[in-house]
Formats: structure tokens, sequence, C-alpha cells
């Protein structure tokens, strides 16, 4: 045992010397080879980490939201559709909502204004000062500050709460004011009573928490019409039931219900997605290139080494393990630097290398963090995807190589 | 001692540098792993925070991209949205060539 592992030392080191001989090649090779693993290691972690979060974040979204569709797009929803639903057997709750967007252009940015539930439900409670859930402004990261507080700034007409990426970007904080233009051109200043917390930015960065009557105020919607309902279904297993019961009695509604929200983050970052079919091909055909360039043969230079190895006493069963380790090297080299360096990207660096692609041309972008969602599973479909085809690239061409007489191994020049 | 030591790693064979190396990758990238496992379970209670966000402010959609109200509220947007300029049309926001069109069970709007 210890003369084998002695022989496969020598080996390794009569390997190393002859990769160091041809150097600007090899490191070259490496290079490429450790950006591609690097480049698919981080889009598999990135994304994996983004679905699995996405999926525990939102596991409490609404059981069913209802909107209306006119003429295929979004229409505000009259107050009276509540009443038809609450009377479908098997509806628990029915609750509106009032949410939209504003476009503020001073930044260029586009915030999206929310009447917490409590408050846009009923129109009596909207005169009533709500309790928030809100954290106090802040500068930096704070882990050990909860994301609300129940007695925390109070939610009142005439304030606002903002999404920590509203704050930052807008260099605001909690009793600063901020104006908007309502429908009819007026000019509304509205305080802002707190700061949602960073931690919560993936969920509320461009959100802004109003009253109802400010919202209705600001975009100048009647009393009457609320923006969506949603529903609360007494047997979750009876979602699309109930479900498909409003789409027959409202025929002008479109109920989305939990799992589609789910099943949309879930195909998010699909593989079919136009930026990730470009990465993934790029991938691919540079992978194709090495494996093509490996198995179409050797150059003549690596032909004579053979040939000379042959000559002096090697057997072909050292040549391919020589050319074993060869490829082992450079895959295993490049396959844990990839993956290592992808790690310190995705986790430690927010994605940094994606960001410019992942903000696209928006200016409201979040800070987060994602959560290392990592396991064995994914770094061995990784080693079976980049080490394992490159070692088996390399082998082939060497058996056929090292097969043939070392005096014509010797005396091939042609390339 | 000490110098000798030091000639002993100027020397060292090829193939022991490349063992330390694999070696030191890959208990670097157990290290990693356990640093996932620990940060999977420090940020429970970060994760179990949004998801209350979520519930009580009836949330639907995270807040990835701010560029259109499709991207927005992925979930909630209709069908024709992403396609706003024509049905076969190209993409017009980057970050929407990395969503698909929401997944809808029931009929099409």
């Amino acid at each position: 045992m210890i003369n084998w592992i002695e022989k496969q030392r020598y080996i390794i080191d009569f390997t190393i010397s002859s990769l160091l001989r041809r150097k600007v090649k090899n490191f070259g090779l490496l290079a490429l080879y450790t950006l591609i693993v690097f480049i698919l290691a981080s889009t598999m972690f990135f994304t994996y980490s983004i679905k699995k979060e996405a999926s525990l974040i939102l596991k409490d979204a609404p059981e069913i939201v209802v909107q209306k569709i006119v003429a295929g797009r979004h229409d505000l929803l009259p107050v009276s559709y509540l009443d038809t639903i609450k009377n479908i057997r098997g509806v628990a709750a029915v609750e509106s909502r009032l949410w939209g967007y504003y476009y503020d252009s001073l930044v260029s940015a586009n915030y999206t204004l929310l009447v917490p539930p409590a408050n846009g439900s009923s129109e009596d409670s909207a005169h009533l000062p709500t309790k928030a859930t809100v954290v106090e402004s802040e500068s930096g990261v704070d882990t050990s500050k909860p994301l609300f507080e129940l007695n925390g700034a109070v939610l009142e007409p005439g304030t606002l709460i903002i999404g920590n990426g509203i704050a930052r970007l807008r260099n605001i904080g909690k009793g600063d004011y901020m104006p908007f233009r309502a429908f009819d051109g007026n000019v509304m200043n509205l305080r802002i009573a707190g700061v949602l917390s960073s931690q919560s930015e993936l969920v509320s960065s461009d959100l802004m928490l109003i009253t109802g009557e400010d919202f209705r105020k600001l975009f100048g919607i009647d009393k009457s019409y609320v923006t969506d309902l949603t529903v609360v279904v007494n047997n979750p297993s009876e979602i699309a039931t109930v479900a498909s019961k409003i789409k027959k009695r409202l025929p002008q509604a479109r109920p989305i219900i939990r799992d589609e929200i789910l099943r949309t983050y879930d195909s998010i970052f699909n593989w079919r997605g136009g930026m990730m079919i470009v990465i993934f091909s790029a991938a691919v055909l540079a992978f194709v290139i090495f494996a093509w360039d490996k198995a179409s043969g050797l150059s003549a230079g690596e032909r004579r080494e053979i040939g000379i190895l042959k000559a002096v006493g090697w057997e072909t069963s050292d040549v391919i393990q020589m050319k074993f380790w060869e490829g082992a090297m450079v895959s295993l080299t490049a396959f844990f630097t990839g993956v290592i360096l992808a790690y310190v990207h995705v986790f430690f660096t927010g994605s940094l290398v994606f960001e410019p692609a992942l903000k696209g041309w928006s200016n409201l972008y979040p800070n987060f963090e994602l959560t290392p969602f990592v396991n064995l599973e994914q770094l061995t479909t990784l080693f079976f995807l980049t080490v394992v085809p490159y070692t088996v690239a390399t082998i082939v061409p060497i058996w056929r190589a090292a097969t043939i007489d070392p005096d014509s191994a010797m005396r091939f020049t042609g390339d | 001692m000490r110098l000798k030591g030091f000639i002993s790693i100027a020397i060292m064979r090829n193939s022991s540098l490349f063992f330390i190396y694999i070696t030191s990758g890959a208990v670097l990238l157990s290290l990693l792993l356990v640093h996932a496992s620990f940060s999977e379970s420090a940020q429970q209670a970060n994760l179990e925070e949004k998801a209350m966000l979520v519930k009580t402010l009836k949330l639907t959609d995270l807040c990835l991209f701010t560029e259109a109200r499709y991207t927005r509220h992925l979930s909630q947007a209709d069908l024709n949205t992403p396609f706003q300029d024509h049905p076969l049309s190209l993409e017009h926001f980057p970050s929407g060539s990395f969503t698909q069109a929401p997944e809808r069970t029931g009929e099409r709007p």
C-alpha cells in the first residue's frame, strides 16, 4: 500500500512538473475553468437561497387575493364584492386591501403605498390611530432589534411609515416630511412616523404604510372602491374550490391563491429565463470547448512526451494514471477555488457580480443578506457537473495515445 | 532547527503542496457548510419576523425588482402585462428576464 501511495506521489510530482512546463496554457485553462465553476456555483447558491427564503417568508401570504379585471387590466374593486364573497360557503373572512404605486420623479423610483389591513378594511377605522409595526429610524444593521414593535410609532392621518430602502435613497428618517403630488395637483406633506427595519428589506424596501384616508386623498379613490380583497378560508384544502366559486359568482374577478404565489417564486430564476439561459449557455459552451480540446486529440508535444515516457519504461497504465491525475488536479483545484469564491460572493458580498443585472433599471433596490441555504446535495451536483466530465474527457484521448507504439508517437509531428 | 523546517517547506514536493491545497480547500468548504448551517439557525428569528410582516400587512410578493409593477409584484401581474408592447416582444426590463409569467391554475383573465 505504501509503495502504491509513493508511486502515485511520484506520478503527481511528475504531472505537476509537466503542467508547469506549459504554464501559460495550463494557468489560462485553470482560470477559465475556475470562472465557469464560480458562475455556476454562484447561480446555484443564489437561486436556491432566494427560492427557499421566498417559500419561508411567503408561507403566510393571503390564502386568496381577489382582483377585478376590466379589459385585461386590473381595476378598482367595488366594496359590494365583499358581501358576495362573504356569502360563499367555506369563507371565514374577507378583508379589503388598499395599495398602489407612486412614482417619485425626484429620484426616479417607484414606491409601493400600502394601507395596513386594520386601516383599510373599514372606513371607520381609517380615522382611528393605528398601532403600526415599525422600529425607530436606524443608521446601521442591528440584528438585536425586532422588525417591528407593537407599541412603536403610531400611524395616523398625515403620517407615513417608510421602508428602509426609501429612507436610504432619499436620505430621510423619522420626523422628516415627504411631499406628494396628489391626483388633483395639490401637494400633500406627510410626516415620517417611523422606518421599517433594514432586516426586512427583502419584503419592505420600497413600502410606504399610509392611512386609508390619506391614500384615498392622494389618489382620489372613492370610498366605495378598494384595490383588491383577501379571503380567509375555513378549511385550507378547500382554497381552490372557494377560488373557483368566487370566479363563478363574480366573472370579472380573478382569484389568486397562495399556492400560485409560492409557485411564482419557485419558478423565478428558472434556467429557461432569458438571463439565466445566457449564463448557462455560456458556461456550457466554454465547457464544451474544453472537452473538445481534450477529446479531439493531443498536441504534438504531448504525444512526444508520452512516446518518450513509454520508451524509458513507463507502462500504458502509468501514462493513463498520469493523465488522470492531470485532469483531477486541474478540475479539483478549479472546483474548490470556484465554489469557495462563489460562496463568499453570494453570502458575503451580496452577489456583487450579479448586482447590476439584478438591479436592472431600478434606482430603489433592497439591500438584503441572503440566508445561506447550502447543502451537500448542491455541492455533489456541482461536482458531478464539472469535475467528472472534465476528468473523463482527459482520459479518453490518452487511452488512444498511450496504446500506440512509442516510436511512432515520438515521430509524430503533425498537430 | 527553525531553518531546517523552513528549508523542508521550501523544498516540499509538488505532490505534498497539491495535497495540502486540496485538503485545505476541503476543510474550508466544510467550514463554509458549517457556517451555512449556523447562519440558517441564527437567521431563523429574522426569517420569522419577515414572515410575520408578510402576514400582518398581507403582503404577496418579495421586493426584489422595483423597476416595473409586474416585476415588483410578480404574483399579482396579469398575464399580458409583461408583454405590454406585443405578445412576442422582447422583455423590456432587465429583471424581467429572470422571471416568468405568473403561474395560473385557474382560467386566464
